[in-house]
């Protein structure tokens, strides 16, 4: 019994271990017009490009913390104190693990992203703390014509496809966190998948922090031409510490007409990580777009993936499960905004409470009164492990003109002490029967999960439950 | 051969005595089964057996072998032979038969040792068949919207996989129409032998007539009044409980 626990500690810390490393570029602590100086000059970025993280750093300044309706502990972060840019081999991502320095490397295979790259994936970005450490796509993908890069590097070699769409999904003023990303951005995917071509393979991104007091900011654009399909699946992972860290992402997704994007999180924060994170895609014509969101881990999350439905008949999804641990609130949801005919989307949202862990779900649909044959289903259903546990549901749902339909479903339910008897009495521990009852409620969604993330994620869950009892 | 034996046991709920003072001796190789009036404290009797935390033992001790039991949590107690086939069994949504039992398996075996998949499934459908049981019934989530009848045939399956050596089965016949009823004794019956013992909870002579007890025990009012052989159960079904709930019976009681 006593090396079961051992061997699953271990696992659970997966994430939780870190090695020495020296920056060579730090940006220092706070952030000001200067940080976004050394950033620009550092990474040797156009003009405009300064300009547009100034004029960020303004917004980002003059915008409150949405505190009026969001939780109390963003106040907590202390903005001053935090790191805005650390690199340490430089800006360039490597091609191949061979070039990738050795501590860096170590930390990557730990994780077992090369391996993973070997198995399943058709292309690899490897962040470590503000830069890719490496970058890779298959050959025959390259061949198609796909474009997989540091938003960077994607920056000064595909201006055309970059700038027409950058900042276009996600306005920088969109949000307090989404003008902070803007100005400090660094690191994140460039993907431009040419017209018809269908990426058969998923693209992988890994974020790593591994410093302390550090903030990360990539910043993500996905672009599927007409009739192209990608799937997009990004991991993180960051070391404990004593103090906060920030990670603060905007991820753009636009697929023109016809064109299919999936993007998939399995996120795995320590707990002192505040997880703010902007992602929105744009659906044209027949397009579609789905959000498949994992959010296990952090201190808080607040996150709510949105579809705008451009194009007639486009489809909008977002699928999330969200595990809320001891300590923890997940702020999580998503927002449909349909803006054509005959649109469709569809949200389900799976959350768990656990001890004194906290869910939150925020729903946001619109449909005008002008649009016709246009629907939304919703359903959320919550499951609370303990009395302490604790979940909250506030579906805004505007759905005008009578042409359109929506439904809505919301269900909590606990995992109650016959339950855990029942199934102990069949021989599982305490633990194994609430990872397993977990397991159950989330599994429908589970499915929906490449192979390798659904182990994955099955995996996260056991280890988390482990931790909760006794 | 093993032996459970259940010693002058009390046993409270809140603030109320439900068992007390009730001792019975089940050896492996033997079928016990228990009647009595509702409200006796029969599945009171069945979960404390199996470690259900709601219950306080005040005095007096469950022992397998000898040794107490009492100290160990109910997985522990299951994963050493005891099966509690519940008189109310919970439903688990999204959790399959399969993979439920497949875990309960797992969890007896020793550290580093994996299931083997193959003989699992050959295994899951020797017995489902056996309780005539479609083979959907894998993917179906545990209790989930099954019938009355279906939870108890469900009830039998996990006994059958998991072989316990001390089965205590709460009521198992109530729900089941007459044909699943000779199915799930036939079941039960093929798992009969010198390495099990049972301890059978019914309010019907009935089942008695499928899955023939060596003993007939009847308990009231938190305590066994009198035992005896499968006899016992056809007067029973002809006196009702009258007798045995009279004073004057209370003082023959063991
Ligand atoms: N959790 C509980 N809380 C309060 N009272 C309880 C609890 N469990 C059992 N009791 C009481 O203990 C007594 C015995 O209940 P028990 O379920 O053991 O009876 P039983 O003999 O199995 O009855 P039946 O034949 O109806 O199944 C009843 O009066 C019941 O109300
Ligand atoms: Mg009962």
């Amino acid at each position: 019994m006593n090396e079961t626990q051992t061997q699953l500690d271990i696992d659970r810390e997966k994430g939780n271990f870190r090695y020495n490393v020296d920056y060579e570029f730090d940006a220092g602590t706070g952030l000001n017009e200067k940080t976004i100086d050394y950033i620009c000059d550092v990474k040797d970025e156009p003009d405009w490009i300064r300009k547009f993280r100034k004029d960020a750093l303004k917004k980002f300044l003059e915008k409150p913390m949405p505190t009026h309706w969001a939780s109390h502990d963003l106040e907590n972060i202390i903005f001053d104190k935090i790191r805005y840019y650390l690199s340490q081999g430089g800006q360039k991502p490597k091609k191949t693990w061979d070039e990738v320095p050795e501590d860096v490397k170590r930390t990557f295979e730990r994780l077992g992203i090369p391996e993973q790259e070997r198995k399943f994936l058709a292309g690899v970005e490897a962040q470590f703390d503000s830069e890719a450490a490496y970058s890779n796509i298959k050959e025959a993908v390259g061949k198609q014509g796909v474009i997989f890069m540091g938003s960077t590097d994607a920056l000064k070699e595909h201006p055309e496809i970059f700038r027409k769409w950058f900042g276009k999904v996600i306005p920088t003023g969109d949000n307090k966190f989404s003008a902070l990303n803007s100005a400090a951005f660094s690191g994140g995917s460039f993907i431009y998948v040419p017209p018809g071509v269908k990426v058969t393979h998923p693209l992988q991104a890994y974020f790593r922090i591994n410093a302390e007091n550090f903030g990360q900011f990539e910043r993500t654009l996905i672009i599927a031409d007409e009739g192209a399909e990608v799937t997009y699946m990004e991991g993180c992972t960051a070391p404990k510490f004593d103090t906060a860290t920030l990670h603060s992402a905007v991820v753009e997704l636009v697929a023109l007409r016809g064109a299919k994007i999936q993007y998939i999180t399995v996120q795995n924060w320590s707990n002192n990580v505040f997880n703010l994170v902007t992602k929105r895609g744009l659906a044209m014509e027949d397009a579609e777009v789905k959000w498949i969101d994992c959010n296990i881990g952090s201190r808080l999350t607040m996150k709510y993936p949105g579809v705008v439905m451009k194009g007639r008949r486009a489809r909008g999804e977002v699928i999330s499960i969200a595990l809320a641990g001891d300590g923890q609130h997940q702020d999580t949801g998503a927002k449909m905004v349909h803006a054509a005919d005959e649109t469709t989307s569809n949200i389900v949202s799976k959350s768990i409470s656990v001890g004194t862990g906290r869910a939150t779900y925020r729903g946001l649909v619109k449909i005008p009164s002008h649009l016709k044959g246009c629907k939304n289903n919703t359903e959320c259903d919550a499951l609370l492990i303990n009395t302490s546990s604790r979940t909250d549901t506030y579906p805004a749902i505007s759905v005008r003109g009578t042409g359109n339909a929506c439904q809505h479903e919301a269900s909590v339910s606990q995992v109650s002490s016959e339950q855990i008897f029942y199934m102990q009495q069949r021989g599982l521990t305490e633990a194994q029967a609430m990872s397993l009852s977990v397991n159950g409620f989330v599994n429908d969604l589970v499915r929906q999960f490449p192979m390798e993330y659904s182990v994955e994620l099955k995996r996260l869950i056991d280890l988390e439950m482990e931790g909760s009892v006794g | 051969m093993k032996h459970l034996k259940i010693d002058n046991l009390h046993v409270s709920i809140g603030q109320s005595e439900i068992l007390r003072g009730l001792s019975l001796d089940l050896p492996t190789g033997q079928v016990h089964a228990i009647m009595g009036p509702n409200g006796s404290g029969k599945s009171t009797l069945a979960k404390v057996i199996a470690g259900h935390p709601d219950y306080t033992v005040t005095s007096g001790d469950i022992l397998v072998d000898g040794e107490s039991i009492l100290e160990m949590e109910p997985d522990a107690r299951a994963r050493q032979g005891i099966f509690l086939a519940f008189q109310y069994p919970s439903e688990i949504p999204g959790v399959t038969i399969a993979n439920f039992l497949r875990a309960a398996l797992q969890a007896r075996l020793p550290e580093g040792k994996e299931l083997e998949a193959t003989e699992y499934y050959a295994k899951l459908y020797e017995k489902m068949d056996l309780l005539e049981m479609p083979r959907t019934f894998t993917s179906r989530a545990v209790n989930e919207g099954f019938s009355g009848g279906e939870k108890k045939r469900c009830e039998i399956l996990q006994m059958a996989m998991l072989q316990p050596t001390f089965a205590l089965l709460d009521e198992t016949d109530s729900g089941l129409d007459i044909d699943a009823l000779k199915i799930v004794s036939h079941g039960v019956n093929s798992l009969r032998g010198p390495e099990t013992g049972m301890l059978v909870i019914t309010h019907y002579q009935r089942l008695l007539n499928y899955i023939v007890p060596d003993f007939v025990h009847v308990m009231v009012n938190g305590r066994i009044v009198e035992s005896g052989t499968k006899e016992l159960a056809l007067k029973l079904e002809a006196e009702g409980y009258d007798w045995a709930t009279e004073p004057e019976a209370e003082a023959v009681a063991v």
